[in-house]
């Protein structure tokens, strides 16, 4: 049996442990925001936050995630910088067919937490394992430096 | 008679606008449902009386008491920003208020949602969504406009020539009221509906061509909530996870499930047979898409591969090099080429060579499908409804209306999901039938994984392109001769009626184009092997667009002149290409020189191409530095008639280009023995975050009626990147992906 939270919420899994977090997300707690693209973590659409960082669900057992805190889009904005990311791709309209956002957007909200105003360097950095097959790229950075805190005074 | 033409022949639409003249109001439940029953054959036998069964209902929009404006967008998003274009039209008509309008996926209907441009079958592709359907849309919306202006006067006894309707609003000024969609809708379905509506003047418009008007569909595309295929979940749903033969041509022999079925959580195991255009293979089912895939895993397969294809993509290649050298079917014949050439003053002759391409869109292929007592029902991102419906419909033998598919959005496409063969839906449909006929009569939810997306074909053909083209002494393009060779994605599909002497216009379009050539011969070849082929994002552009494209560039340097100003003086007779042309060059700031650093060469390309009736130029910066090479800048410049949604033109040009590049500098399918050698994005690489370059989008005004962007941003970009990288460092590229074909 594995515990662990999901959006805030204690959850249990008593099937294979070694099952990927992601089909966990997807076909036992019905969380489709989180998608398969590739299953060995070469195209970020899968990407969730435990404990706060970035990670491959696809890739990533159940039992890795026990007695941990997984966040998911679904729960996106529910998080201050994950509305503010969220504000911006709907402002800048990043998407396109939409199916590898959901990673995009976890993945620049974990960077913004980390670095709160990336440079284009940083954002190469933290985005490059997320793959974009509409080649969103150019409003993803946009989107990035849009929703990156104001500079203190 | 294959499929087309039967549709030809039973619904060929007049590519002329559509005509309203039988309508109906279709009553909903709270709300008006606006119907437009439309003739297609109207404007072609605009006096012969129809039978009232051969006019169909063609709604599009439904407007609640909720004052919700709900548009029924017969195109599928992929992505491609549709739904927002389908709205615009309709909205601006309607003089709704933007924020109250959403957008729903059409049932599969031709009928209804025919498109205008493909013979009046239902599906997406050619980038004709604004096309075919911007007129259709604006007087749907006109119509519903018109009776809630009367349902209005009716209500408050005024003139309804003194209601005006704005943002949602429907007023009466001198009497101060007004009231909103919603509480008009009810009394509106009860209104006739007008005989005639008048569309606005550019002028008036509100919402078309507004410089940023929100997607429709970035609100459930950034929280999570927006299904796709793979999202579907229904009551006791099986997921199927298959197993495919490991190489073109090979079949199933025989398979042992034994360690599979001991897996705990493994329903069931199904087979399913294909055909000559399909895969036979194993499915695994189970609630679960993992276990489903453990039990896939866990199959023991044996194959027939007594007819499996024995070659590869490099004997492919030798052998279309060796038919370049004969003379194919003639594709275009303006004087004579041959004998010009002799006379040339300057000649060059050049093979450009095309890989096989995947779609790789980023949802891998997948479709649900529920057979149930007395029909079917399919939920998918469904492109092409009219050949996937008869093609279940064959299969279970139902018939096609019998066959109901729920639209939902598709993770990409790029041509994928249109397959004429129907080959995932079909198979799709044979698992479900043979689970049914297991005991399992559930939904079933049939996924590829990437590595069968990725293998299991329809590709963008092989190509080589033999390009021999001669100068005069005014530096005049004197002859022009081609031969191409490639399979064909028409033939031996549904669609091998359009194959017109054994020219697949698909295979040369796009070649030698709006260039004034004085002798022109195109030749070609369509060799037929066992590598399943499709359309791919911009179809025979692709590749004819970079014979083209280089082989002028290669005149221009010939000539020994300014690779801008060539082109220039080729298209005088050419105003929209010559306009995107200027308008890229300019802006790019063509001529200026380039600053470059220690070690680095750099250097800028331009192409212009006219694909799906839009024109496009685009102009590309590069640093090269120890064979390294860096896609710094584009400019691109786009035409395509009137701009109903700029922001979604600027980002399919983004988007396209970006998808270009991916193909030119890495994209190669390659097959060996028969299998393909490539699985996952490791081996099938993306252009990822780091590699995108600066992108800037200038668009033409234009009130020329509109036309596609989905795939017109794609064709210049890898010629034009080439060119820059001979103008950079003298090297040409003939061959795709670049890779790493750079000196260093």
């Amino acid at each position: 049996m594995v515990k662990l939270s999901i959006n805030g919420k204690p959850q249990q899994f008593d099937g294979d442990p070694n099952m990927p977090l992601l089909w966990f997300l997807r076909d036992e707690l019905s969380l489709t925001g989180t998608k398969y693209g590739c299953g060995m973590a070469l195209c970020g659409a899968c990407t969730v936050h435990l404990d706060g960082q970035a990670i491959r669900a696809c890739i990533t057992p159940v039992a890795a995630a026990a007695g941990k805190d997984v966040r998911t889009i679904e729960a996106l904005q529910q998080d201050p910088v994950g509305k503010r990311v969220q504000e911006a791709w709907r402002k800048l309209d990043v998407v396109q067919c939409g199916y590898c956002q959901s990673g995009q957007m976890m993945s620049a909200t974990a960077l913004l937490k980390q670095t709160p105003q990336p440079s284009d360097a940083q954002i190469d950095a933290a985005m490059s394992g997320n793959i974009c097959r509409c080649a969103t790229y150019q409003r993803i950075r946009a989107a990035i430096h849009d929703a990156s805190q104001p500079a203190k005074a | 008679m294959g499929i087309i033409e039967r549709f030809a022949k039973t619904a060929a639409v007049d590519s002329a606008p559509v005509n309203l003249s039988r309508r109906r109001v279709l009553q909903g439940a709270g709300g008006l449902v606006l119907g437009v029953y439309l003739s297609p054959f109207e404007s072609a036998q605009a006096t012969a009386q129809q039978a009232p069964g051969e006019y169909a209902a063609n709604a599009f929009v439904r407007i609640g008491s909720d004052n919700r404006v709900t548009v029924i967008a017969k195109h599928l998003e992929m992505g491609q920003g549709t739904y927002t274009g389908l709205a615009t039209l309709l909205a601006e008509e309607l003089d709704a208020d933007w924020s109250q309008v959403q957008v729903e996926g059409a049932p599969a209907d031709a009928k209804r949602y025919g498109n205008t441009l493909l013979g009046g079958i239902q599906g997406t592709g050619g980038s004709n969504a604004m096309a075919n359907a911007h007129e259709q849309m604006r007087r749907a919306g006109a119509s519903a406009r018109a009776m809630l202006v009367s349902a209005a006067a009716q209500r408050w006894q005024v003139d309804p020539a003194q209601i005006s309707v704005s943002n949602g609003v429907v007023q009466h000024a001198a009497s101060r009221r007004k009231a909103s969609f919603g509480e008009l809708a009810e009394a509106a379905a009860q209104q006739p509906v007008p005989a005639q509506v008048r569309l606005k003047e550019p002028s008036q418009f509100k919402l078309i061509g507004k410089q940023k008007l929100s997607r429709r569909d970035s609100h459930d595309k950034t929280d999570g909530s927006a299904r796709f295929t793979q999202d579907v979940q229904l009551p006791g749903m099986l997921v199927a996870v298959v197993a495919h033969p490991p190489r073109f041509g090979a079949r199933l022999k025989s398979f042992d499930d034994a360690a599979a079925k001991a897996i705990k959580g493994v329903v069931d195991v199904v087979r399913f047979e294909g055909d000559a255009k399909r895969f036979s293979g194993v499915a695994v089912l189970a609630h679960n898409t993992w276990i489903a895939r453990q039990g896939r895993d866990a199959l023991k397969l044996e194959w027939d591969e007594s007819a499996a294809m024995s070659v590869g993509s490099a004997e492919l290649m030798a052998q279309y090099r060796s038919l370049a050298d004969q003379a194919g079917t003639v594709a275009r014949q303006e004087g004579d080429a041959a004998a010009a050439l002799a006379q040339a003053v300057k000649t060059v002759q050049a093979d450009y060579e095309f890989p096989y391409l995947s779609h790789a869109a980023m949802e891998p292929l997948n479709c649900v499908v529920h057979i149930q007592e007395d029909g079917c029902q399919i939920y998918n991102g469904e492109q092409f409804q009219t050949f996937d419906q008869a093609g279940v419909a064959r299969l279970l033998n139902l018939p096609p209306e019998k066959v109901q598919i729920t639209q939902l959005y598709a993770g990409g496409s790029f041509g994928r999901r249109a397959n004429p063969n129907g080959d995932y839906v079909l198979e799709a449909a044979e698992i479900a039938r043979n689970a049914a006929a297991q005991g399992h009569r559930v939904p079933i939810k049939m996924v590829w994984t990437r590595e069968e997306d990725t293998r299991a074909g329809y590709y963008r053909p092989l190509f080589l392109h033999r390009v021999r083209a001669g100068l005069d002494a005014q530096n005049r393009i004197l002859a022009w001769q081609q031969r191409a060779v490639g399979q064909s994605i028409m033939s031996g599909t549904p669609l091998a009626g359009l194959v017109k002497n054994g020219i697949d216009g698909a295979s040369v379009e796009g070649i030698l184009a709006a260039y004034a050539a004085a002798n022109v011969q195109v030749e070609l070849h369509s060799p037929v092997n066992g590598v399943p082929v499709q359309w791919w994002r911009s179809v025979g552009h692709t590749h004819t667009a970079f014979a083209t494209e280089s082989m002028i560039d290669e005149l221009a340097a010939a000539a020994g002149q300014d690779p801008y100003q060539f082109r220039r003086g080729l298209l005088a007779q050419s105003p929209r290409h010559l306009g995107v042309l200027d308008l890229a060059a300019q802006k790019a700031g063509w001529g200026k020189p380039l600053k470059a650093g220690a070690g680095v060469k750099r250097g800028r390309g331009i192409a212009v191409h006219e694909s799906f009736n839009s024109f496009v130029a685009q102009v590309v910066e590069v640093s090269l530095k120890n064979g390294q090479l860096k896609v710094d800048r584009v400019v691109c410049a786009v035409d395509c008639g009137l701009a109903i949604n700029p922001d979604v033109i600027h980002a399919q040009m983004e988007g396209g280009i970006g998808f270009a590049l991916t193909a030119a500098l890495y994209s190669a399918i390659t097959v060996d023995k028969g299998a393909v050698q490539q699985r996952n994005f490791d081996g099938y690489p993306m252009l990822r975050m780091n590699e995108m370059p600066k992108v800037e989008v200038h668009i033409v005004p234009s009130a020329a009626p509109p036309t596609g962007v989905g795939e017109p941003g794609v064709p210049p970009l890898a010629p034009a990147l080439a060119n820059a990288i001979f103008a950079a460092s003298g090297q040409r590229i003939r061959k795709l992906p670049i890779a790493s074909q750079l000196s260093t």
